[in-house]
């Protein structure tokens, strides 16, 4: 809401220093949001003046018409002589007056004025229009063309009241009463402890039966309704400048005078108010609920089909505006300008709409109006018969109409709010004594009615219908008193537990991984549905069963992820364009998976605790949200330089990736070779965790796939590990056990096994462990070699170094070597080893 | 070796008389001096301490000796062999010290050289700011509540007091998610604040409640240097007997001293949000130029426009209504909370001036900031 601050000084005798800056600062410690304040005509500097056109000579020969003019500016330019000035607009005859800045004069913007040679002429200023001023749009176009009355000479600056202050305040949902200058103009005196002049309180005739026949039926959407009606209106009547320029300065455009006072009164008092053509209404107002298939054409020239919830305004044909948003164009009340069909006579609308029926009405149409607006967030429902007169008043005295004497009001009884809260709430709430006469005062302030001692019984002004609860009463007194008087104090909560054993583990990871050199990506979920393609999965992959939005912000990316790889490869691919080639990047975060059935989440009730069951329905209706971690190799893990070689990122690496995140998990992790979309086929790892004896694959690492790293643009041989942070987690152990520590020595045995190329390291490993015995300290594959010549085709052989060692004594030779032989053997039977001649 | 000496003359074993043997010390003493090398001395000492050694083969005249004679010569070889023992030694320590001197020197290496074989990882700054926020509520003896990001409407908007008609309900820029069928009615949004974990915790949780909610959430703003559609938020809510606006404004300001520095406070504004009653907007002091620069156009301040005071988000009590919905007894229980975004602080606190910079994942963005922050 855009407040001039000379229009609230009209409400309240603020002291004639207080600049807008000030008043700002006072207002934003009231609580309204004064976001800016504009200085309008700043930089604006005179003479600028009326004048009057006494010549004008059209040159020709130029790309564009220009004229070539002299104006009467009075002894505003001192000698009295006609002033010479070229002016490239049209819209303006000999006689008429307009605004002419001199030389010496500058204009918003810096732009200063002096006399000039253009188009072979000598220009002594120019005849300004609205957009050079800095007055906002007047809807002409061209050059301000000024009510045939002004006087000549006279100064402009003051005439079109260029200079003011203007406070741009961001109101909040609940304060409809200060989309209003009234509104503010009552804050501001209560910041200041300024009595306020309230435009509201005018004489207003009481209803009779003579009005224009109004019907409710609907008294539930519309609890009051006050027509008016002024006829006589004369077709040349304008708006006057201090009108226009009012409305300019908050914002509207002018458009013709009766549409500009009712624009004027809305804004000066907050009531929403509609203008019919009174020869285009055929028959009693009525105001009910549209019927399913009506269809009513806004004033914006949309024709609209109506919904049986609708509060619509109807004539005797049918609807012909929706209530509280926006006109019908068949009553439209005409543009002035077309003198012959210009409506005289009006018929004054100022009704009180329920604020939910308004605000579902603007939604379903999606037709958001300064009335809506105002509605959506509270109306005072006590303004309305003010706002009629105040309209009333205007057109009788700026369009010399006659008002009729008829006044029509349709009222639905209301008793006035009341709340009753302890005195001693405020002090309660804030933690603070403020005491009662404090309290009372305040309230009273703000516009209630305060009795009672102990329990006050309060009656809410009718500006304010967000006043409902004893918190909202507790609001008005603290913020009054000032927020930036509340102490500061600490509250004492109970002993925490520390972050818990699962928020310990995502830490931890992110640790790891960053300190095996990668580095953390946040992506967005947002994913297509081709990606899946790109990925290779199969046609019934699971993963490809996705959460949907209805509005996503690119239908390109309807959907949400079900897997971090898809983002996490994009951040590898942008990072590979931006030159960084060497790259090893993490996420960990949510994933979203489809219910096998979904859903619809009810709506419970807010005035209980709902029930476990319908919590449980409410989670049922939503996405499994597993965390998962991933990460994406490229390039080289190891670089070269001065110390040697470097070593390109491998699977081996996305493999020890999901190791790393194992171990900070103190879960036991299962390693295999698998197959799966996004990787070689060759050079996948399953990766797996044991639950309840059951085997469960939870995530793939290995190399991509070379058909998906060239679908997706990425890198050859990048490498990827994906897995199922929180299945990690459930098998973990975050307390692990301490080893007994054998000080006596170790006894080392190296075996190198020659098995078929096919048969998995760990299997052999875990044959060797077994068969080992529990003299087996540890177990290291140090070498992996093959060679058709020396070991035949299709064979490989590991090489294991075994360490053996007792806990209560010093092992003989002939005890490590019978370990190592009954490892040897187990090995033997379970894979087909055999030592290595 | 000469025949055993018959006669016991002592005169006639040649080799040990005194100046004999203290030549043969001397020569051994100056064969080691004059070593210049380690493979010199080798050589010296098989010279002269060898079994061949003069020393060595004089010993062994000994024997020859009358038996009054034996003990006077025995304890000069002795002796002599003693000393040059130690001569031995003692050389042999100068040239090893001589030989590592040099070893290490030839050693040396340019420590300079640069070692970047496998470059630091790191983790991102939302991350790490968003737990060092945790931590210092942790420390307070709050505790982490998280919950689901798909959030269906009553958590996220009823419950909170923004009912379906709310002006709020609209304004707050929601993604919805499909319905069953590809319907647009689910129930089901993306979560637009932390808050509903607000809620889920009053629910789940005994009182008094005293948690904080980390996470990240949702809003259909187009992704520029300002605005991004995914971020995240730090929301915190207490509810215990007796708790105040006092108590709100005593826990942002310790806040802000943990994260800022000893001298920090906050500045509250009254604001309007459905879930709290009395709400308020929460500024903090500009913890660069802790307010000098307002109206000093000669210190204007970046991070705070020159205006002294940083937006940091919204605040109040939890209003009543909310408890109610979560059967928490207003008339018994009464909670604070309050909620702000870890980008906006981020871009203030570390200087970040595009919001992108912290959604593209570039590793440039992103290493510098390390483990914690």
């Amino acid at each position: 809401m855009r407040i001039p601050l000379s229009w609230l000084r009209e409400y309240v005798d603020l002291p004639a220093t207080e600049t807008g800056r000030d008043v700002q600062a006072k207002l934003i410690s009231a609580g309204l949001e004064v976001e800016t304040v504009e200085h309008l005509g700043a930089d604006l500097k005179g003479p600028l003046v009326v004048g009057q056109v006494l010549t004008i000579e059209e040159l020709e020969g130029f790309k564009k018409p220009i004229r070539f003019c002299t104006v009467d500016v009075g002894r505003a330019n001192g000698t009295g002589e006609p002033q010479e000035i070229v002016c490239g607009a049209r819209n303006f005859a000999v006689g008429d007056k307009v605004v002419v800045v001199l030389p010496g004069a500058t204009l918003p913007g810096g732009f200063s004025i002096s006399a000039r040679k253009t188009y072979g002429k000598t220009s002594h200023g120019m005849i300004c229009s609205s957009d050079e001023l800095g007055m906002g749009d007047d809807g002409t176009h061209g050059i301000i063309v000024l009510p045939p009355e002004t006087e000549v000479g006279k100064d402009a600056i003051e005439l079109l009241e260029l200079v003011d202050e203007v406070l741009d305040i961001a109101v909040t949902a609940n304060r409809g009463d200060c989309l209003s200058i009234r509104g503010v103009a009552r804050e501001t005196a209560i910041a200041y402890g300024l009595p306020l002049r309230d435009p509201a309180l005018l004489d207003v005739p009481g209803p009779n039966a003579f009005g224009y026949p109004v019907k409710v039926s609907d008294p539930a959407g519309c609890d009051r309704f006050t027509a008016r009606t002024v006829t006589g209106l004369s077709p040349e009547a304008r708006s006057p400048i201090w009108l226009k320029r009012r409305l300019q300065k908050v914002g509207m455009r002018p458009i013709s005078l009766a549409v500009d006072v009712t624009n004027y009164v809305m804004m000066e008092l907050g009531q929403p108010l509609h203008a019919y053509d009174r020869n285009l209404v055929q028959g009693a107002i009525g105001v009910r609920r549209a019927e399913e298939g009506e269809k009513i054409v806004t004033l914006d020239g949309v024709e609209r089909k109506l919904h049986a919830e609708d509060l619509v305004i109807t004539d005797d044909r049918g609807p012909i505006g929706l209530a509280g948003v926006m006109g019908g164009a068949d009553t439209e009340i005409a543009d002035h300008g077309d003198t012959e069909n210009a409506t005289s006579d009006v018929v004054i609308e100022a009704a009180h709409f329920d604020q939910v029926s308004v605000a579902r009405t603007a939604r379903r149409h999606k037709l958001s109006s300064e009335a809506s607006r105002r509605f959506e967030r509270g109306v005072d429902p006590q303004a309305a018969s003010a706002a009629a007169q105040r309209t009333v008043d205007l057109l009788v005295l700026l369009a010399g109409g006659t008002a009729e004497a008829g006044v029509t009001e349709v009222v639905a009884p209301a008793a006035p709010r009341t709340i009753t809260v302890p005195a001693d709430h405020p002090d309660k709430v804030a933690g603070v004594t403020y005491g009662r006469e404090t309290v009372v005062r305040r309230l009273q302030e703000v516009g209630c009615d305060v009795y009672g001692q102990d329990d006050l019984i309060v009656t809410v002004p009718s500006w304010r219908p967000d006043l409902t609860d004893p918190n909202d009463l507790a609001e008005e007194v603290i913020r009054l008193e000032g927020y930036e008087n509340l102490p500061s104090t600490l509250p004492k909560p109970p002993a925490g537990r520390g972050l818990t054993a699962r928020q310990r583990l995502h830490r931890r990871v992110g640790r790891a991984l960053a300190g095996a050199g990668y580095v953390e990506a946040l992506n967005y979920p947002f994913v297509s549905e081709q990606v899946f393609d790109q990925l290779g999965l199969e046609a019934d992959d699971p993963a490809r069963r996705v959460v949907k939005l209805v509005n996503p912000l690119s239908d390109e990316e309807p959907a949400l992820r079900t897997a971090l790889l898809p983002g996490l490869l994009g951040a590898l691919r942008r990072n590979d364009g931006r030159g960084s080639h060497d790259l090893a990047l993490f996420e960990t975060g949510l994933v979203f998976q489809p219910r096998e059935e979904q859903r619809i989440a009810a709506n419970l009730s807010v005035e209980r605790r709902p029930g476990q069951d319908d919590i449980a329905a409410l989670d049922a209706a939503l996405p499994h949200q597993p965390r998962h971690v991933a990460v994406v190799l490229t390039g080289a893990r190891e670089q070269a330089g001065w110390w040697g070689k470097g070593r390109p990122a491998d699977w081996a690496d996305a493999v020890e990736a999901a190791r790393t995140v194992a171990r900070e998990a103190g879960a036991e992790l299962g390693v295999r070779k698998g197959q799966y979309g996004p990787w070689h086929p060759g050079r996948c790892a399953e990766l797996t965790i044991t639950v309840d004896g059951a085997e469960r694959v939870i995530g793939h690492a290995g190399e991509l796939h070379p058909r998906v790293l060239k679908a997706l643009g990425l890198p050859v041989r990048s490498c990827a590990m994906e897995l199922d942070l929180d299945a990690l987690e459930q098998v973990g152990d975050d307390t692990p056990q301490a080893p007994g520590i054998s000080t006596f020595p170790v006894a080392t045995q190296d075996v190198a096994l020659v098995v078929d190329a096919f048969v998995p390291a760990s299997d052999v490993e875990a044959a060797l462990r077994e068969g080992a015995g529990e003299l087996l300290e540890s177990i290291r594959l140090f070498d992996v070699y093959e060679n058709a010549e020396q070991l035949g085709e299709g064979r490989k052989s590991l090489a294991y170094a075994l360490r053996f060692r007792a806990s209560d004594r010093t092992l003989t030779v002939d005890e490590a070597s019978a370990a190592r032989e009954s490892a040897v053997t187990l090995a033997g039977d379970r894979t087909g080893a055999v030592l290595r001649g | 070796m000469s025949a055993p000496n018959k006669s016991y003359d002592p005169v006639e074993v040649e080799t040990l008389k005194p100046e004999e043997i203290e030549r043969m010390r001397d020569e051994a003493l100056a064969a080691f001096a004059a070593a210049d090398s380690l493979d010199a001395l080798q050589e010296a000492k098989v010279a002269h301490t060898g079994g061949t050694s003069p020393l060595a083969l004089a010993n062994r005249e000994i024997g020859a000796l009358p038996p009054h004679a034996k003990a006077d010569a025995g304890k000069r070889v002795g002796q002599a062999r003693g000393a040059v023992s130690k001569g031995l030694a003692a050389r042999q320590a100068e040239l090893e010290a001589e030989r590592d001197a040099r070893v290490l020197v030839e050693e040396a290496v340019d420590v300079t050289l640069p070692y970047d074989r496998v470059p630091a990882g790191a983790r991102h700054p939302l991350t790490t700011l968003s737990e060092r926020i945790e931590d210092v509520f942790v420390a307070m003896g709050y505790e982490v509540a998280e919950g689901p990001q798909v959030e269906a409407e009553w958590f996220n908007f009823d419950a909170l007091n923004i009912g379906p008609d709310h002006p709020a309900r609209g304004e707050a820029d929601t993604f919805f998610v499909e319905g069953p069928r590809g319907g647009t009615e689910s129930g089901v949004v993306l979560r637009t604040h932390t808050s509903p974990v607000q809620i889920r915790s009053l629910l789940d949780r005994e009182l008094p409640v005293y948690v904080i909610c980390p996470g990240r959430v949702y809003r259909t703003d187009e992704l520029d240097a300002t605005h991004t559609p995914v971020f995240h938020q730090v929301e915190l809510l207490a509810v215990d007997e007796g708790l105040t606006m006092a108590d709100l404004k005593g826990t942002l300001d310790h806040m802000v001293q943990s994260l800022f520095g000893a001298e920090m406070k906050t500045r509250l504004r009254p604001n309007f949000f459905p879930f709290t009653e009395p709400s308020a907007e929460m500024d903090m002091l500009c913890y660069v130029c802790k307010g000098a620069s307002v109206g000093n156009p000669d210190r204007p301040c970046r991070t705070c426009s020159s205006e002294g005071w940083i937006e940091l988000g919204g605040c109040g009590m939890v209003n009543p209504r909310v408890l109610t919905a979560c059967g928490v007894d207003p008339e018994k229980y009464s909670g604070f909370a309050f909620g702000f975004g870890i980008e906006r602080m981020l871009m203030f606190r570390h200087n970040v001036e595009d919001m992108r910079d912290m959604v593209e994942g570039d590793v440039r963005f992103t290493r510098p900031f390390g483990m914690e922050i």
